[in-house]
């Protein structure tokens, strides 16, 4: 059954970050059999506020994410430190032929970046928006966990917003464009 | 969806947001009431906010409706 489940959850994630084949069913594998391990350990703690089978199924799908993110990283895209602002107005699905309209607004973006953010948030905030590091991946490579780097995120984008609110390129609400 | 407001939702932040643990740590009670045809999103709104907004908790709730789905065909 967590054999099933891993294959299954593999199969479905495993060819947007191009792994097939042996390769992505050693990933099943070894994830159905970590996630029995955890099972037994856990088991005490399950208080039958789901279906165990739901609970099982959980950590298949945990641990099929954390191979997912440790195998980012032998093929990386690139550097942890590269910083790539060119990428950002595709990222946000900007057209180039309105960039008159979007380049003040990118560019007050960048400054509030260097401005407002942390070291942590902006190297956070940098790798996760420009080179399109999974924030899983960059928690394994930070020694850090994925809580700690949607955190680090949501502060640096409540702080990012702020600040284009003040400088008036946003809204309070919803955007000035729609 | 334009850039500009792309941007705008991508950097919304809901105060709601209950963040990465407890969205993990109940993922398994919410799946199964969406599984269920539950209002899930009703009964705990700081966990919808948080899978709205964080890609990888999101793709593991896809990925577990994806196994309740599975076992049952």
């Amino acid at each position: 059954m967590l054999l099933r489940a891993a294959r299954r959850e593999a199969a479905r994630r495993g060819p947007r970050m191009q792994i097939t084949g042996p390769e992505l069913e050693d990933l099943a594998d070894q994830a159905a059999g970590d996630a029995l391990l955890a099972i037994t350990r856990k088991v005490t703690q399950f208080r039958g506020e789901s279906r165990f089978t739901t609970w099982a199924y959980k950590f298949v799908i945990f641990e099929v994410s954390a191979k997912i993110a440790r195998h980012f990283w032998r093929h990386p895209t690139m550097p942890l430190d590269a910083e790539s602002w060119d990428r950002l107005p595709d990222r946000f699905g900007f057209d180039p032929a309105q960039e008159s309209e979007w380049r003040d607004l990118l560019a007050a973006l960048r400054r509030a970046v260097d401005t407002e953010l942390t070291l942590r948030q902006r190297e956070v905030f940098v790798a996760v928006v420009l080179n399109d590091v999974p924030p899983d991946a960059l928690a394994l490579k930070l020694g850090s966990n994925r809580n700690a780097v949607y955190k680090m995120m949501f502060d640096a984008r409540r702080k990012l917003r702020a600040a284009l609110v003040a400088n008036g390129y946003l809204n309070d609400g919803e955007s000035r464009r729609s | 969806m334009n850039g500009w407001t792309a941007l705008d939702r991508f950097l919304h932040t809901d105060p709601r947001d209950v963040g990465c643990a407890e969205a993990m740590d109940m993922l398994h009670v919410y799946a199964d009431l969406v599984a269920a045809g539950v209002r899930a999103e009703e009964r705990y709104l700081g966990i919808a906010a948080h899978l709205r907004a964080c890609g990888p908790c999101g793709e593991d709730f896809e990925g577990l409706l994806a196994a309740i789905a599975g076992e049952a065909s």
